[in-house]
């Protein structure tokens, strides 16, 4: 049983915006891979008035968490062991994504051509990726974080 | 290989080359009707632009080279569903260089990913069409003499206006240039260009909604269609297509040597009457196009022969 309060063995995923929960979710594929994952939505935050959280007890292997931050470039991480978090990081954002991001613009190529979706990280201050093909940010459309 | 997808593909230096080159071929075409005998130039246009496919066309010819390709009416069945990737494979081995009109954004920079000749973008969608600012460029470059100290005003669609989003961009890497930005409150310049071109860099501009009070003051008038479909309702056209026509009376308040800039095709928003001003050079800047696309596709070519022109 996963404790919600304290991990063992695991990684926090905090200060999600609110909402995007699930979107990371989706993207790590967690259905699909056996750990435990709590997700806490609507949680009160100091920092951002409201978050989401996931917490995940067990190990994913072979993801790089720093792509999580193009999809939310103001999350942290926390790696906790023997129920210490011994590692606390906010991702490094990669400079480009590939298949991460959807570009939602229609009139773009990627919207009826299947061709990567690629994205380039245009400011790292704000976390904006743009569209390689169209140069539509990922940020212009709301909800344009989809697994694909 | 080298390829022109957006305007900024070129570095200040090698567009000054290049406007450079255009204004050679201005003083003396003749001087480089054999330039390249045998090169084809591929035409591949997914959506009708019988200006630009023309430039383009005449471009090459003057150039001595010959032309192939499409346009709208048999691009589905040139391509038969196929992608633009696999497109571009065949006609690398067909052309020496292609120039690519696509109605969906980044179809061009796809190509260019899969090619192995040079790719023009000749427009796509809403994004780019770095042929048509390069015009613009060596029409203020051969009539102004300059690209620093002026006052730019930009009249009528600012919002969908590619054209004007492009030169303002261009325009923005030189030095003490003002923009006035004249268009009916729907149809105002984006945020964005706002936001990522003007504001980081400083770049002085006021919004306004007169263009007669704003011509005084005004170096170069870049003139663009107010569409009707732009607009929510017919009364809001009717009432405002007025205000956004350049007519002789208008001109009257203009300075003297102001240039009057469009990208044609023109419907009704410069009068026919303003065509005999000295001052309309919109269909010299036409005949610009032909010279600057020369300069390009020269450009290009002597690169991917390894013999750069400039
Ligand atoms: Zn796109």
């Amino acid at each position: 049983m996963l404790n919600i309060g304290v991990l063992n063995q695991g990684i926090v995923i905090d200060h999600i915006k609110v909402g995007g929960a699930m979107k990371i979710y989706t993207y790590l594929n967690l259905e699909n891979i056996d750990v435990s994952v709590a997700i806490i939505k609507n949680a009160r935050s100091n920092k951002m008035g409201r978050k989401d959280i996931i917490k995940i007890e067990g190990t994913l292997n072979g993801i790089n968490l720093d792509i999580l931050g193009a999809l939310d470039h103001k999350i942290t991480i926390n790696i906790i062991e023997n129920g210490e978090i011994i590692a606390k990081k906010n991702p490094k954002l990669p400079d480009y994504v590939d298949n991460v991001l959807k570009c939602k613009n229609p009139r773009c190529i990627t919207s009826v051509e299947s061709v990567p979706h690629s994205f380039k990280l245009t400011d790292k201050e704000k976390g904006i990726y743009r569209c390689v093909y169209c140069e539509q940010s990922s940020k212009s459309v709301p909800d344009t974080i989809t697994k694909i | 290989m080298r390829h022109i997808i957006s305007p900024t593909d070129l570095t200040l230096k090698e567009l000054d080359d290049l406007l450079n080159l255009a204004e050679d071929i201005i003083k003396d075409p003749k001087k480089y009707s054999d330039a390249y005998p045998r090169k084809k130039l591929a035409t591949l246009f997914y959506e009708t632009s019988t200006r630009t496919s023309l430039s383009l066309e005449a471009a090459m010819l003057n150039l001595g080279g010959s032309i192939l390709g499409f346009s709208s009416g048999d691009a589905s069945s040139a391509s038969k569903g196929e992608s633009v990737a696999d497109t571009i494979r065949v006609i690398s081995s067909y052309a020496d260089i292609c120039a690519i009109r696509h109605p969906k954004e980044g179809a061009p920079y796809v190509a260019s990913l899969h090619s192995s000749i040079p790719v023009i973008n000749a427009g796509d969608g809403g994004h780019n069409h770095p042929t048509q600012t390069f015009t613009d460029l060596l029409t203020i470059k051969n009539l102004k003499g300059r690209f620093d100290n002026l006052t730019v005003g930009f009249c009528g669609d600012l919002k969908f206006g590619r054209t004007v989003h492009s030169l303002i961009g261009a325009l923005s890497r030189y030095n003490n240039i003002k923009f006035v930005l004249i268009s009916p409150e729907e149809l105002k310049i984006p945020s964005y260009i706002k936001e990522q071109v003007l504001d980081p860099q400083n770049i002085p501009y006021k919004e306004v909604k007169s263009l007669e009070s704003a011509i005084p003051s005004l170096d170069i008038l870049y003139m663009t269609r107010v569409q009707k479909e732009r607009f929510f309702n017919e009364e809001d056209y009717i009432r405002l297509k007025d205000t956004y026509i350049l007519n002789t009376r208008k001109m009257s308040l203009a300075k003297e040597d102001m240039l009057i800039l469009h990208p044609l095709p023109r419907v009704n928003e410069i009068a026919v009457e303003v065509d005999d001003d000295p001052r309309a050079v919109y269909f010299k800047q036409a005949q610009f196009g032909v010279y600057v696309r020369m300069a390009l596709i020269m450009l290009l070519l002597g690169e991917s022969e390894g013999r750069p022109i400039c």
